[in-house]
Parts: structure tokens; C-alpha cells; sequence
């Protein structure tokens, strides 16, 4: 277990050893490419500022409201008998339709629990191995008009509920609370 | 769609605040959440820039383009309807490899082609051919390896280690397209072309 808490450490550092090295292999213009891809980040994060804005405040008007404690508990008898973590659920929805949407419930988490609390870690790792499905299915195959997607959508959520699953098992074993 | 789920959140919250008698709360966390938004935004300024800034030195010297050569082979017996080097290969695996690498801006673009190059294979175009459900299965079953999003999130809310949850990500990461592949496997047998 501890070579999967050592790669965690590694992962990133070795990501920029390995195309730094490379850059320099192939002649390319370190510094200059660099500062050319994060402006381009930046503007993504400018970009994306409203749309947190919006769905942050709109999480945070529903938790306050105490709306999502209500819907936590009419569900609770389902997840405790799943052993899953109650106030997860909505985020764990939200995440297979809108990104951003369900960043907004991600960092209500954050925020009540904190990162490193065993809510905090479970979420994190979960939202890692999850994608919207709803969402990319659409774009994708709108974009060549198919209406009839078969196993596509079972598929996809059947993967997604796969690595819900393996994140809350990956939390238990790594981070015993 | 987000319209509607947009609307539908602010008003439950008002209605329940409304039964609750809450109102007072909802407004401060109206305002509160539209600061700490902007204060995370801040946190992923430097995050995200740093990101991009480096896998555009990967992208310039054409890191992307040979990870997706390499990869072209392995998607063979994924593919099996696909004939060798045919275009749909070449985007699909260019897909993957940004998705892995978490190149979003550049993982629709080529999935987009990928798909048109399915089209042109699919023989009934109203619907998804087996290897345009593989594709989609394997994209939408998450691939990326690290997601900087998340790293950002956590240290905006005072994580002691970030990055702790990379390995463990990756691993439940590749459980759920292994369980994609292989749910997307047995239906194709079930299924007709």
C-alpha cells in the first residue's frame, strides 16, 4: 500500500523531469512554451469564473437552506445499508451530468468536512475516476447525429459505478479513519 | 439541461428556507459562496497555468503525437471493425492520450473526428456501430491520470497533502475502464453488428 501513496508523491514530479527532458532533446523552447500554455490555462480559469460563481452559490443556497440535510436523510436508509457515505450522494449524481455543477457540491464538502477527512478523500477520489456521461454523450454523438446508442449509456455506467465503488474501497484500506 | 438544474437548486433552496425559516442563512451564504468562488478561482490561476504551461512544452515537442503512434497498435483487439491504419484510429487514439494527459481542449476535438471517421464506417447511421460504443464506453469510463482540478480544490481548502490521492485515483481510474472494456466486450457478443 505504500508504493501507492509513494507514486502519489512522485507522479508529478516525474511528469515534469519527463517532458522537460524531452523539450531539451528536441530543441524546443522551454520557457517560451511555458508561458505560452499558461496563458492559455489562465484564460481557461477566467473563463470557467462565472460558471463557479453560479453553481457555488446556487450549492450554497441549497445547503443553507438545509434542503440537501433533508434529501440526505430520506435516502440514508439506502446508503447505510451500502455502507456509503450519506452526504455524498448528491454529489455522486450531480458528477454523471455537470462538471461544474458538481464541483459546486464538492467544495460544500470540502468545506463542512475538509479535505483530509475521510469524506474529504473519499470525494476527491471518487470525482478522479468518474466522468459526465450524460453530457459527453450527447456532444459526441450529436455530433454525427446517432440516436440510437445501444449499450453505450449501460456501458458507461456501469464503469462509472466501478470506480465509485473502488474509490470508497481504495479510502477504507489507505485512509483508515 | 444546466438551465433548468441551475434554477431548480436556487428555488428548492428558497422554498426550504422559506419552510425552515432559514432565509436569513441563504443570504449570507448566497454572498459567501460568490467570494470563496472568486478566492478558489484565485488558487486555480496558479495551478491550472502551471499545468497547461507544461504540457504545451510536451505537446511542442511532439510528446502527444508519439504517445498516440504507440498507442495506435494496442487499440487493435479493442477495435477489431476497424481496419489497420484507417484515420479512426489515428483520432481515437489521439483522444485517449489527451484524455489520459488531461488535455480536455484537445481530447473533444480529435473524439469528435474519430467518431465522424466511425460514421463513415457504420453502416446504419442512425445507430452506434460496436466500435463507436467501445470508443464511447472507454471515453466517458475516465482515463486521466492526474486530475489538477482536484489537486487545486484541495489545497484551496488547507489539505495537509494534496496530492495523496493521485495513486489511489489512478487505480480506481483504471478499475472503471477496465469494467468499460469488458461490459462493453460481453454486449458486443450479445449484440448484432
Amino acid at each position: 500500500m505504500n508504493y501507492i501513496m509513494a507514486l502519489s508523491n512522485l507522479i508529478i514530479p516525474l511528469t515534469f523531469a519527463v517532458i522537460i527532458l524531452y523539450g531539451y532533446a528536441k530543441n524546443v523552447d522551454l520557457y517560451d512554451n511555458f508561458i505560452e500554455g499558461a496563458k492559455d490555462g489562465m484564460q481557461t480559469v477566467i473563463g470557467i469564473l462565472p460558471t463557479i460563481v453560479g453553481l457555488m452559490v446556487a450549492v450554497g443556497i441549497l445547503r443553507a437552506s438545509g434542503a440537501l440535510d433533508i434529501f440526505s436523510g430520506i435516502i440514508s436508509p439506502l446508503t447505510s445499508r451500502l455502507g456509503y457515505p450519506n452526504e455524498a450522494v448528491p454529489l455522486t449524481l450531480m458528477r454523471l451530468v455537470s462538471s461544474s455543477a458538481s464541483t459546486g457540491l464538492l467544495l460544500d464538502l470540502f468545506k463542512k468536512y475538509g479535505p483530509d477527512s475521510f469524506m474529504g478523500r473519499f470525494v476527491s477520489i471518487m470525482m478522479s475516476c468518474t466522468e459526465t456521461v450524460f453530457y459527453t454523450m450527447s456532444v459526441y454523438f450529436m455530433s454525427v447525429k446517432i440516436t440510437k446508442t445501444r449499450y453505450t449509456l449501460t456501458g458507461a455506467l456501469i464503469a462509472n459505478v466501478a470506480g465509485i465503488a473502488a474509490s470508497l474501497v481504495l479510502t477504507n484500506i489507505l485512509f483508515p479513519s | 439541461m444546466l438551465n433548468y438544474i441551475w434554477g431548480c437548486m436556487i428555488l428548492t433552496g428558497i422554498a426550504v428556507a422559506a419552510a425552515t425559516g432559514r432565509m436569513q442563512d441563504v443570504t449570507n451564504a448566497a454572498i459567501e459562496s460568490a467570494k470563496d468562488a472568486v478566492m478558489l478561482c484565485v488558487t486555480m490561476l496558479g495551478v491550472m497555468s502551471m499545468w497547461t504551461g507544461l504540457m504545451r512544452i510536451a505537446e511542442r515537442a511532439g510528446l502527444v503525437d508519439i504517445m498516440s503512434e504507440k498507442m495506435t497498435p494496442l487499440l487493435n483487439p479493442l477495435f477489431p471493425d476497424i481496419p489497420r491504419g484507417h484515420k479512426a484510429l489515428k483520432h481515437i487514439s489521439t483522444n485517449f492520450i489527451a484524455n489520459i494527459l488531461g488535455l480536455g481542449w484537445a481530447a473533444t476535438p480529435a473524439g469528435i473526428k474519430a467518431m465522424e471517421e466511425l460514421q463513415k464506417l457504420n453502416p446504419r447511421k442512425d445507430t452506434a456501430s460496436k466500435s463507436m460504443c467501445m470508443f464511447m464506453i472507454i471515453n466517458m469510463s475516465s482515463l486521466q491520470l492526474v486530475t489538477m482540478n482536484i489537486l487545486a480544490y484541495r489545497s484551496q481548502y488547507n489539505s495537509a497533502n494534496p496530492s495523496e490521492i493521485i495513486g489511489p485515483g489512478l487505480i480506481a481510474t483504471l478499475i472503471s475502464t477496465i469494467a468499460g472494456i469488458a461490459v462493453g466486450k460481453f454486449c458486443e457478443k450479445g449484440a448484432g453488428r
